[in-house]
């Protein structure tokens, strides 16, 4: 009498008022990555290791992020990196990094902490920077630019898609997500 | 809003980060007397002028770091 339980995201109601959103402002709901929070001295030796298993070398640069064939991995700290991968389960990438890793590092897994959503639209970043305080001008942030920061209350990590911004992936904590959602809703009334 | 410098991340608006206490050495927990201790916990200088504090990076890159500022006119700049 088992059923197949589906996954869903918290966000997996709200696709109707997100498309009332106007071309300028869109906002959707990404499918579910794995997300495996990765923590070693990129200068031991777990690091080659860790880039040859991604086919990507871990960003040392503070807020990017780097895109592989297989994996987008994004930098949170000097000695910290959020891998996260549509293409592996969550227990399998945990396994792969933990193998690279070794000894060297900590692997944990935290595909449930937080879910995916994507912001585009030419008002896109007038949208962000109504409750944001980095400069999102794409001068300074353009592709391969990460910032963990604050979006009104909700702790976010954001990612510029491209150079003129006007599109953006916002990882946010599960619990938090229909908070941003409405948030974002909110913003864009302007631009309606 | 006040921006602090963090050297990790640039800078960003004050809310991002906590507050962590004045930058005062701290003795050796195993020679400080308790009231040595007592006072590094909790007798703060409260200085006017340039001071060095410790600040939390909470909603960034989650590091503590030392900053310098000046407690009257907020500027701030990284810790030589
Ligand atoms: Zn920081």
């Amino acid at each position: 009498m088992t059923a197949d339980l589906a996954r869903i995201g918290p966000l997996h109601q709200w696709g109707g008022l997100f498309a009332t959103l106007p071309d300028s402002v869109q906002v959707l709901t990404e499918q579910f990555v794995a997300q495996v929070d990765l923590r070693l001295d990129p200068a031991g030796p777990a690091g080659a290791d860790v880039a040859a298993y991604l086919g990507v070398a871990l960003p040392e640069a503070p807020n990017t992020w780097v895109q592989g064939d297989t994996a987008t991995v994004i930098w949170l700290g000097p000695d910290e990196w959020l891998v996260t991968s549509p293409f592996a389960s969550p227990e399998a990438l945990e396994a792969g990094l933990r193998e690279a890793v070794g000894a060297d590092g900590a692997v944990v897994d935290v595909s449930a902490q937080r879910t995916t959503l994507r912001l585009r639209g030419a008002h896109a970043a007038d949208v962000l920077a109504s409750g944001c305080a980095v400069d999102l001008h794409p001068s300074v942030f353009a592709t391969g630019s990460a910032a963990q920061t604050t979006v009104g209350m909700a702790g976010i990590v954001l990612l510029a898609l491209d150079d003129s911004a006007s599109d953006y992936r916002l990882l946010v904590r599960s619990t938090f997500a229909r908070y941003l959602a409405s948030w974002l809703l909110d913003a864009a009334q302007e631009h309606s | 809003m006040i921006e602090l410098p963090c050297p990790w991340c640039g800078p960003r608006g004050v809310s991002e980060f906590r507050y962590v206490g004045e930058g005062a050495t701290r003795p050796d927990p195993a020679t400080a007397t308790p009231q040595e201790w007592r006072a590094y916990l909790y007798l703060h200088e409260n200085a006017r002028g340039w001071v060095r504090e410790n600040w939390y990076h909470t909603a960034g890159c989650r590091r503590f770091f030392k900053l310098e500022r000046e407690t009257e006119s907020n500027e701030t700049r990284a810790a030589t």
